[in-house]
């Protein structure tokens, strides 16, 4: 119960209804949280990690540095002669790269078209969450393997099918959520004050809808990842010599015996930063919400 | 009989009457791994045929007491005292003795009959389970007993009505459909929680007097609860006032309201808006050649039916008028389209003919750029005090939204003007970065009515601005609200359900009825001699919380209805 109870005793004027706690800065109350402050530093870390890759990995992704299949280097030797935690560094550029591209051009175009839906409402919505439900009525990888087929198997196609097709996740969930808040009495508030319609779904409907959103896009980028991986896996997305980490699982399957470590960095890696996504997601998802201010923290 | 330590003991029952006896009661929640109490050593007893409320506040634990008689509090309870029914003690009875008591003897009746049906099996269906879940009886005895039980609780045509299911019945059908399920077993005791709260005050009437006929016929007792001080007056014989999980007074109807004991007890009676005889809201003539604020002449709205069908038309041809400093209640029944109204006024929903003219401008007709001046001239206070707050905003925020949207002032005057006006509406400037969740239902609907004022309109819709708070808040509120209308002298379309608030701070009353004007004028002339017969009804169906004038009221609704 967030409400203090109210009763004639209580007189006037009335006493605050809790101490005046709560209200640290927005880093403290993050650092507070153990779990999200360690997903968020991991992050901090592979996001520095693939941006700067090419001055991090200690050999280029291409050279031969040794005898095929050995323990040489820190991570070992891949079938070609090549560094495995070069490719590991250059492989997480690429596969981070393609997951965040796909999942800002869903989340942009989703949430605005979700946004449009839900407020303006009539024939608006009904337009566009049909075309919604067109796009959810295919299979993913199907669909993925068609568009990335035709268009040949380059990266920015892939970050476009990707994107594309992860449009309906933000568009329904925002939809759903902007039913439900456009009738509340403060967006009416809104209206009668006079602001804009641009303005009340920026300002106002926006950040009240933007909890399920942060959760979307942490939840997406994990699914992206995955989904990159697939495409590369099956040779669609990333062409040698490049790596992605899904195109390292797919060859480091034919040496499972030989050397285990090959499927395993990656596959690991992977599912690290899918975690770490999930993690941080929640806990954004707290701590931007004023409500939860000074309860978990 | 035991009365709790802190009550006026007063003795009307025998032990041999007494049917159930809760006796130092104390129940305590499990929150997060800690016991809060929500009730504390009450004690409370019903005789026979007796009709006993327990009144008081939210969170004053009378629902928890009385839900703890049948166990129906959940796994993170914990009671402890003695509760006796006949001569069972039903704490610590395990679920399938229980059971045979549940809705047999002890029946209960719900706020809410919506979602105390279920949806998806007809009125029919529910009351033959409920009957042969106690008793094994044929399927067409449990009809024909059906039947008779929904005759009972007058539903008109049963025979139709057994069929239906419950989203096509009105509120007050269903809330019948769920007291005959309730007495379908003959219990000794009916708790009846809230059961007229969430229905007009027609049908509430209606309601308690089939309270009242059943607790005569079937010889039950009958356990009210509520924070309706008119419906204790109504229906009670003896009152239990409840207050933060603890007994404060218990007594006989009349005495308590001719002799509260209890200081609480004082407070919460005289918190009821009611208009003392003689007092009127002064009809000051300071600005008796003031201009008209508002205009509304032949408003009609129609909200459009869905694919082709026909819309439904919520306001026929409505005029009313609202003069420089005045106070306007519009009263009505809920579907009456009175909140409509408000809303067509700021412009929320469309008219879709007729005018309306705010300080002599046709906002009907006013394009959205001519329409832009013309907004801080009027705002809007809500309702919900759970919504009418964006939650992402300190309240600060909240009520700088508007200046900073019709560009106002500039940032430090509005940061000024936000302080002067939590000061108005008493409270306290520092918490201006406090948020929505913070704060109370009543301090919230003073932040709503901070934001309404912040341009200092000249017009302010207040659509029940009162109706969500308990009774001595609402009482705060709007002794608040009457004091800055007299300071700022702005006038205000006040919509209400109820006739008190309404007779304490309108200069004039306008009633509708399925959308249309039924009477208007000068507000003691409406309420104190109503012209027409529905207002009449309105009036009588609306309990006053004095036991010997409410029982005068009901003779004068039992001849209007019969």
């Amino acid at each position: 119960m967030a409400t203090a109870p109210e009763s004639v005793a209580q007189a006037l004027p009335d006493t605050p209804s809790r101490a005046n706690g709560g209200r640290k800065p927005f880093f403290k109350r993050m650092l507070a949280n153990r779990r999200t402050s360690v997903a968020g530093a991991f992050l901090l870390l592979i996001v520095v990690v693939a941006v700067l890759a090419p001055l991090i990995a200690p050999h280029d992704y291409r050279d031969i540095v040794g005898k095929p299949l050995t323990s040489g280097g820190t991570l070992g030797i891949d079938d070609f002669g090549r560094d495995v935690l070069s490719r590991l560094i250059i492989g997480l550029r690429t596969s981070l790269g393609v997951a965040v591209s796909a999942v800002l051009v869903a989340g942009v175009i989703g949430v605005a078209l979700g946004l449009v839906a839900g407020y303006v409402g009539r024939w608006v919505s009904t337009i566009i969450m049909r075309g919604i439900d067109v796009l959810l009525s295919f299979p993913p990888i199907v669909l993925a393997i068609a568009v990335v087929a035709i268009l040949g198997p380059a990266l920015v196609n892939v970050v476009l099918v990707i994107g594309v097709l992860y449009i309906p996740r933000f568009t329904r969930i925002v939809y759903s959520q902007v039913l439900s808040i456009r009738s509340m009495e403060y967006v009416e508030a809104s209206k009668i004050m006079g602001t804009r319609p641009a303005d009340i779904l920026a300002k106002t409907i926006l950040p009240n809808v933007s909890a399920p959103i942060i959760v979307q896009l942490s939840l997406s980028v994990s699914f992206a990842i995955q989904m990159e991986a697939g495409l590369s896996f099956l040779g669609l997305g990333a062409q040698p010599p490049l790596p992605s980490l899904g195109t390292m699982v797919g060859a480091g399957r034919d040496f499972l015996e030989v050397q285990p470590t090959l499927l395993i960095y990656p596959s690991v890696l992977i599912i690290l930063v899918v975690l770490a996504l999930n993690v941080f997601g929640d806990g954004m998802r707290d701590l931007l919400d004023p409500r939860h201010r000074g309860k978990n923290s | 009989m035991t009365t709790g330590t802190t009550t006026g003991t007063e003795t009307g029952t025998t032990p041999s009457d007494t049917i159930l006896a809760v006796e130092r009661l104390s129940v305590d929640f499990q929150i997060a791994g800690e016991w809060t109490p929500a009730v504390k050593d009450v004690s409370f007893s019903v005789a026979k045929g007796e009709v006993v409320a327990l009144v008081g506040e939210s969170g004053s634990g009378k629902s928890v007491s009385s839900m703890s008689v049948l166990g129906l509090l959940g796994p993170n309870a914990r009671r402890r005292g003695s509760i006796r029914f006949g001569g069972t003690e039903l704490l610590g009875l395990d679920e399938e003795a229980l059971r045979a008591i549940r809705g047999r003897r002890i029946a209960m009746i719900f706020q809410e009959p919506m979602t105390a049906l279920n949806p998806v099996y007809t009125i029919g269906e529910q009351i033959v389970e409920a009957i042969q879940c106690h008793e094994p009886v044929p399927a067409a005895e449990a009809r024909a007993r059906t039947l008779e039980l929904l005759k009972k609780v007058g539903i008109p045509e049963p025979e139709r009505r057994m069929h239906s299911y419950p989203h096509q019945l009105s509120g007050g059908q269903r809330q019948r459909a769920m007291i005959a399920m309730a007495v379908s077993g003959s219990p000794e005791v009916i708790i009846a929680d809230e059961p007229t709260t969430a229905l007009d005050v027609t049908v509430q009437a209606e309601i308690l007097e089939l309270l009242r006929r059943l607790r005569e016929d079937l010889g039950s007792a009958v356990v009210i609860i509520t924070h309706d001080m008119g419906v204790v007056a109504d229906l009670a014989d003896r009152v239990v006032v409840m207050r933060e999980g603890q007994v404060v007074e218990e007594a006989p109807v009349t005495r308590l309201f001719s002799d509260p004991r209890h200081e609480y007890t004082r407070k919460l009676l005289s918190a009821v808006p009611r208009q003392q005889p003689g007092e009127e809201p002064e009809a000051d003539a300071g600005d008796a050649g003031g201009s008209t604020t508002l205009r509304v002449a032949d408003l009609e709205v129609e909200y459009p039916g869905r694919l082709g069908r026909k819309g439904f038309k919520a306001v026929h041809g409505v005029s009313v008028t609202i003069e420089k400093g005045k106070v306007l209640g519009l009263v009505g029944e809920s579907g009456s389209g009175k909140s409509t109204i408000g809303r067509a006024i700021v412009g929320l929903v469309r008219a879709s003919a007729g005018s309306i003219e705010i300080c002599g401008q046709d906002v009907t007709s006013l394009k959205p750029k001519e329409l832009r001046g013309l907004r801080r001239k009027y705002s809007m206070v809500f309702q919900d005090p759970g919504s009418s707050l964006n939650p992402r905003l300190s309240i600060g925020d909240s009520i700088a939204a508007p200046m900073i949207v019709n560009r106002y002032a500039d940032r430090r005057a509005v940061q000024q003007r936000v302080l002067d006006l939590l000061d108005q509406v008493e409270l306290p400037t520092g918490w201006a970065d406090r948020f929505p969740h913070e704060l109370s239902g009543g301090q919230r609907q003073r932040v709503g009515i901070a934001r309404a004022l912040a341009l200092d309109p000249e017009l302010l819709i207040a659509d029940e601005p009162t109706s969500a708070l308990d009774v001595s808040v609402q009482a705060t509120v709007l002794r608040l609200f009457q004091d800055l209308q007299d300071r700022l002298g702005f006038s205000c379309l006040f919509i209400s359900h109820d006739l008190g608030v309404v007779e304490l701070l309108s200069h004039d009353v306008a009633v509708l009825q399925h959308g249309r004007l039924v009477e208007s004028g000068p507000a003691r002339d409406v309420l104190r001699d109503p012209r027409t017969d529905y207002t009449r009804r309105l009036i009588a169906a609306a309990p006053v919380p004095d036991p010997v004038e409410q029982a005068e009221r009901r003779r004068l609704w039992r001849e209007m209805a019969g």
